[in-house]
């Protein structure tokens, strides 16, 4: 039920959110000033952010520290009113706080959990499903599912503080997605967790975007995260708008180099390397059996013929840039737009 | 959420917060030792009024009020001004803003879900020792059956004005960097003007106007109204007119609570969560 005609699930228009922040300088002088005269100033956490996003849509939210990521996913669940502009998500005006919005949404901060410390995590499922007022049988469909895609099954019944981190954080998911929310707004979700946990979790929020049809909006510092499940990404710094599109097209605009990893059958030495790649691209790393070799698209074929001819090759393969690089330059370069 | 999804859903969360209760063991021993003050006052009293009654009060008198306060403050406490404004202050009330059902509904549930437990381990030993005393207000209130009914409305009255008075206090947090203080001003208040450590009454010979001030005050309807009650001391016409004023003020924290709530919760940061 959206508003306007707009097919859009979120729809944030000219957001802007100011912090009112109490500041003093360190020392016990100035705390005792501080009980005098106060200072105040605004931090500008979210500076005019326009975006929409489409029903069903995986978007990644990316930024620095501080960029104003975790601030507009808090105006967009409803727990923020904003300084100005307008949101709306799934119809609703967030910060109205409505029943029926809370329903059709859920956050999950990798940071903060919901679930009870010293209950076992099915406590926490009975309460959510009183408080969402979940059919008994939808309830017990959805746990069912829940619990065979995370794998919870053996720990649903332990008290949470019992339990690893990785443990928790999927049922902490399960938690959050009992009441089959249309619209998930994931704050690091994968924080702290090991690779193979990072793997799980994101191939389940990958399942249910594609099972339920719902919207993700994701912030994570690891990349993996975002290039594995966001087609396209907002990316915001200093609260203002930096880029908004396809992560493909991001990283071919930014860094239209390919890099060629090559493994060697003896070693060879850098300089002859470099000397013979002439302008089309350098060596980026070197060691005595292997090379990395950024090289423009354009000369890439070119580039990886004349290896293949002058060097002996043993494996060869070719990539995009990381996508960590992709951001430290964004982040670094760019001014805001 | 309605408020008959609310109401249904209540259920669940009394049975979780009683979970909850039942695994701070240690923490639920303490807060219960911390209102049993009511035993100390009654030892300091007690020797007083050795030497002669003070006004309606001897030592059986004494010791029934008391052991009736313990009752009642343990059945009417609450420490939700404490949750709510740790949880301001860390940001982790967003988990519950999260939930659609209002977060002063899950407190309120939490709270009362602790009470059997500190209702089942406090209550034999002070109605034994009531009954024992063989206190004449416990006959009298024994032999009025219409007394119970006002003495349930004055207990449910009581928690109300305790829980929706902190939940004020508490919602303070959102306006400044943290309401304790104001609440240990609260509890300097409560403790002198509820009849906690006194009974009222005796200010009625030297300080008649400040006894009539705490009739006006709500301190006196959390505890010292339901301990007089309970004991028979009040005639019917006291007993309704102070159940009138009581559960004004329940209104009254009710509106003052709520209008807080949704002023604070626009200046809610949500800082670190």
């Amino acid at each position: 039920m959206n508003s306007g005609g707009s097919s859009a699930t979120v729809e944030v228009e000219h957001l802007t959110k100011i912090y009112r922040v109490h500041k003093r300088p360190p020392g016990l002088a100035a705390a005792m000033k501080s009980l005098l005269r106060r200072r105040y100033e605004e931090v500008r956490a979210v500076d005019d952010l326009s975006l929409s996003i489409a029903p069903g849509e995986r978007v990644g939210f990316l930024g620095p520290n501080g960029a104003g990521k975790t601030t507009t996913l808090k105006v967009l669940s409803g727990l923020l009113h904003p300084t100005a502009g307008k949101v709306r998500v799934a119809g609703h005006v967030p910060q109205e706080r409505q029943a029926a919005f809370l329903k059709r949404i859920t956050l999950v901060m990798g940071q903060k959990q919901q679930l009870l410390w010293d209950l076992p995590p099915s406590e926490t499922f009975a309460l959510n499903r009183a408080v969402y007022d979940i059919p008994r049988v939808q309830f017990e469909e959805t746990l069912e599912e829940l619990t065979r895609l995370l794998e919870i099954g053996e720990v649903v019944g332990k008290p949470t503080r019992q339990l690893s981190l990785g443990e928790r954080m999927k049922c902490e998911l399960a938690a959050a997605l009992l009441h089959r929310p249309e619209v998930l707004f994931l704050d690091e979700p994968t924080i702290g967790l090991d690779v193979s946990m990072q793997l799980t979790v994101r191939e389940f929020v990958r399942r249910y975007n594609e099972r339920f049809g719902a919207t993700v909006m994701l912030t994570s510092h690891y990349m993996d995260d975002v290039a594995a499940l966001c087609p396209r990404v907002v990316v915001i710094d200093q609260g203002k708008l930096r880029y908004d599109g396809g992560l493909a097209e991001l990283v071919r605009t930014r860094r239209p180099e390919k890099r060629a990893v090559v493994g060697f059958e003896r070693p060879v030495v850098r300089a002859e390397l470099e000397e013979s790649l002439g302008g089309m691209g350098r060596v980026v790393e070197h060691s005595d059996g292997k090379a990395v070799i950024q090289v423009r698209q354009s000369d890439l074929k070119a580039a990886l013929a004349m290896v293949l001819a002058r060097f002996p090759v043993a494996d060869l393969t070719v990539e995009d840039p990381p996508l960590e690089e992709v951001m430290r330059e964004l982040f670094a370069g760019e001014k805001p737009r | 959420m309605t408020m008959r999804a609310a109401l249904r859903a209540y259920p669940t969360l009394l049975r979780v917060g009683l979970a909850e209760a039942v695994a701070y063991r240690a923490e639920m021993l303490v807060w219960m030792l911390t209102t049993t003050m009511p035993l100390v006052s009654l030892a300091l009293w007690h020797a007083v009024a050795e030497s002669g009654p003070i006004g309606r009060f001897g030592p059986r008198e004494l010791t029934s009020y008391f052991l009736a306060g313990l009752i009642v403050r343990q059945v009417t406490s609450s420490w939700v001004v404490w949750e709510m404004n740790q949880e301001i202050r860390t940001g982790t009330l967003s988990l519950r803003l999260l939930r659609p059902i209002h977060p002063l509904l899950g407190y309120s549930a939490e709270n009362l879900a602790a009470l059997p437990i500190r209702g089942a381990l406090s209550l034999p030993v002070a109605l034994a020792m009531l009954f024992l005393g063989g206190s004449e207000g416990v006959s009298r209130f024994l032999d009025d059956p219409t007394l119970v009914p006002m003495l349930i409305a004055a207990l449910v009255g009581a928690w109300l004005i305790t829980f929706l008075l902190m939940c004020a206090i508490g919602a303070l947090g959102f306006f400044m960097e943290s309401s304790s203080s104001v609440f240990e001003v609260y509890l300097g208040l409560f403790f002198a003007l509820s009849g906690y450590l006194f009974p009222l009454e005796f200010l009625a010979a030297r300080a008649p106007w400040v006894m009539g001030a705490t009739r006006a005050l709500p301190f006196y309807y959390q505890l010292g109204f339901p301990i007089e009650l309970m004991l028979g001391l009040l005639d019917r016409r006291a007993a309704l007119r102070g159940l009138a004023i009581e559960w004004a003020y329940v209104a009254f924290f009710y509106l003052l609570a709520t209008r807080l709530w949704r002023l604070g919760m626009r200046r809610f940061g949500a800082y670190g969560a």
